[in-house]
């Protein structure tokens, strides 16, 4: 059994509310890209299950032409190998078509052993959409489990994982092949070694574009407008008092009065 | 906007930016305001350090290094002090300090004997030149060095030492010929817990009070010959030598204090309302912002400079004491403007501006003070100053034999 794990080049979080609604349409980014901090728990949880169990992990990114910077971070956190796909597989289509484009690259895929569970952010902190790893279980037809806090063994072709829901945390076994969404309590991703490092940085990591892929991708669903809310403008009070339980007792008071508690 | 990382800089190193910068955001920046109010050193960081290979990031593997080179040095560096000026400061007076000087100006035995624990982080070291009575004066240091039946014995005091009073290693200089001035001083490593050697801490900085500063007092401790480090009578370029490395540290480092004061300049810029705007619209504030980014691009060019020559192994004693001269008056600059464009706010440290103006202030004054740079600068343009091969030059970096 091998890991594949999804990762996606987002806009540094810092960067993230300085991009504009220009830049957003075009792709175009001024932004440091790095990896999506999500994504990071899932390259652990595959470094670890490489660990632990001795399988072959591989990092899968679909972006730009060159966009590789994603994948070098997996690299140098300690990933096998890593395989970008070149956006224009999908021609500016949607999650669904992204989900295709990246299900027939985990066919492709070809890591000494069959890929046979797929890790996953839980969601990107810029596209937000939370669906790309779910087309992907459902182009490949595997089991999918959400929002995953701990992997507690694979064993007989099976998996045993704990996930998180409202108010409460179930454990499940779901026969492999598998797509896992992680949640951030599964882990505490490492940094990169400086010997991770080196190595990333001399690989060349090979591309997939339209001639290695055969897929159709149809997309349903299209930008017709997009907008960038306007920043709140916040109110700023000082409370005033003699001592800690009069200014306590203004801001208690406050905070009903806007009902807030 | 091209930034000058991508320019000048390979996909290597902006991996290890990457990597340094989270590590400063993720465990630096939420601890570091806490110690700086409570004057307490953060232990808790050495180990974390030591486990990435900060500790060792320029030496060789086969002493137990990362095998990186100095342009590496100069990024991590960078990313740390964007947290705070004493975190780098750790580094910088353990590895550049201590274990570069060994590198540099040690046998063979000593290299093998002390590298790989200063690497690992089993042992962490300190450098001691100034004295009570002498600093920028190095040939007027009063600590003494006796021969006596092959071994020497020291006696003297060191003041104003980073980590003094954490370290396990002391490289110390003192004089093994009273008559000879700068020609009279040697240097030697030293070990806590040898008889006589005592440490201690001093209160009440101004500034870098994450960072431990204090005193070494040796009276009559036995030193073994081969603790001696370089010839005898050759202290004084070995310390010279040291402030190469180090400089080349703090320069890094100011880069770090201008981009963090850039960083947090703008935010609050765009935030603050004045007169129904953001003060990012006023002119005077664009005035100071725009200066913090003209320092940053200039200091980001000679940091590069100094690093690149130190890559290929020429001396650059005089472009990394301008990258130290410039740096971190321009950090300085930076900061004061920072808490400018900050205000009233800027003058309280809920915010981190005041704490990196206290903290430069410390900058252009270790290291070499702007004067003497100054001075420095101007002796080299005039043809007053040419620096002479050393016996012992830093090797250049080779990624073949490093890593």
């Amino acid at each position: 059994m091998n890991v594949a794990v999804l990762v996606k080049q987002t806009p540094d979080t810092a960067e993230l509310p300085k991009v504009t609604v220009a830049e957003a349409q075009s792709g175009e980014l001024q932004a440091t890209m790095v990896i999506n901090p999500w994504d990071e728990f899932a390259v652990e949880e595959a470094i670890d299950l490489s660990d632990r169990f001795g399988c072959e992990t591989v990092a899968i990114s679909m972006g730009r032409e060159g966009e590789t910077d994603a994948l070098k971070h997996a690299l140098a956190m300690g990933v096998d190998a890593a395989v970008h796909v070149d956006e224009r597989v999908i021609d500016g289509g949607d999650e669904w078509a992204t989900a295709e484009a990246l299900a027939a690259t985990l066919k492709m895929v070809d890591t000494g052993d069959q890929v046979e569970l797929v890790l996953a952010g839980k969601m990107s902190v810029d596209g937000n959409s939370s669906v790309i790893y779910a087309g992907v279980a459902c182009m490949l037809g595997w089991d999918l489990l959400v929002n995953v806090t701990r992997i507690v063994d694979i064993v007989d072709g099976k998996l045993i994982a704990e996930q998180a829901f409202e108010g409460g945390q179930e454990t499940v076994e779901v026969p492999l092949p598998v797509v896992i969404s992680v949640a951030k309590e599964i882990n505490e991703p490492r940094y990169p070694s400086f010997m991770g490092i080196r190595k990333a940085s001399r690989v060349t990591i090979p591309t997939l574009g339209s001639d290695d892929l055969e897929i159709r991708p149809s997309s349903t669903t299209r930008w017709t407008d997009l907008d960038k809310p306007e920043p709140e403008d916040v109110q700023v009070r000082i409370f005033d008092g003699a001592s800690v339980e009069e200014k306590v007792t203004q801001l208690a008071d406050a905070l009903m009065a806007e009902k807030v508690i | 906007m091209a930034s000058s990382t991508d320019l000048l800089y390979s996909e290597e190193h902006n991996l290890v930016r990457k990597m340094a910068y989270d590590f400063t955001r993720n465990e630096v920046m939420p601890i570091i305001a806490e110690h700086d109010r409570n004057h307490t050193f953060p232990f808790e960081l050495l180990p974390k350090m030591a486990q990435l290979g900060f500790l060792g990031i320029c030496l060789p593997a086969c002493y137990g290094g990362a095998g990186m080179d100095f342009l590496s040095l100069g990024i991590v560096s960078e990313a740390l002090e964007y947290g705070d000026s004493s975190v780098r400061e750790t580094v910088a007076v353990h590895l550049a300090l201590h274990a570069l000087p060994i590198f540099q100006w040690g046998t063979d035995e000593q290299k093998e004997t002390f590298l790989p624990g200063l690497a690992c982080g089993d042992h962490i070291a300190c450098f001691g030149l100034t004295e009570p009575g002498a600093g920028s004066d190095v040939a007027g240091i009063q600590t003494r060095a006796v021969c006596e039946g092959g071994d020497y014995i020291l006696t003297g005091e060191k003041m104003w030492i980073t980590l003094a009073d954490v370290a396990d290693r002391f490289l110390v200089f003192a004089k093994t010929q009273l008559d000879q001035g700068a020609r009279g001083i040697s240097a030697f490593i030293l070990e806590r817990g040898w008889q006589g050697l005592t440490t201690g801490t001093l209160e009440g900085k101004m500034g870098v009070r994450a960072s431990n500063t204090g005193w070494i007092n040796m009276q009559d401790v036995r030193v073994p010959a081969g603790h001696r480090l370089g010839e005898e009578g050759e202290g004084f370029k070995i310390a010279m030598s040291c402030l190469d490395n180090a400089r080349f540290g703090v320069a890094a480092g100011s880069v770090g204090i201008i981009r963090a004061c850039i960083d947090e300049s703008v935010k609050y810029a765009l935030q603050r309302k004045s007169f129904g705007k953001p003060i990012a619209e006023h002119q005077l504030v664009q005035q100071m912002i725009a200066q913090m980014q003209q320092d940053l691009d200039i200091g980001e060019l000679l940091v590069w400079k100094a690093g690149t020559l130190k890559n290929q192994g020429v001396r650059n004693t005089r472009e990394t004491s301008m990258a130290k001269w410039f740096c971190t008056e321009a950090a300085r600059r930076a900061a004061d403007n920072a808490v400018q464009v900050h205000g009233a706010y800027g003058y309280s440290d809920e915010y981190n501006v005041e704490r990196h103006l206290r903290n430069t202030k410390s900058a252009v004054i270790y290291e070499g003070t702007s004067q003497i740079h100054t001075l420095m600068q101007a002796a080299y343009t005039l043809g007053m100053r040419e620096d002479r091969p050393l016996r012992c030059p830093m090797p250049a970096y080779d990624p073949d034999t490093w890593q």
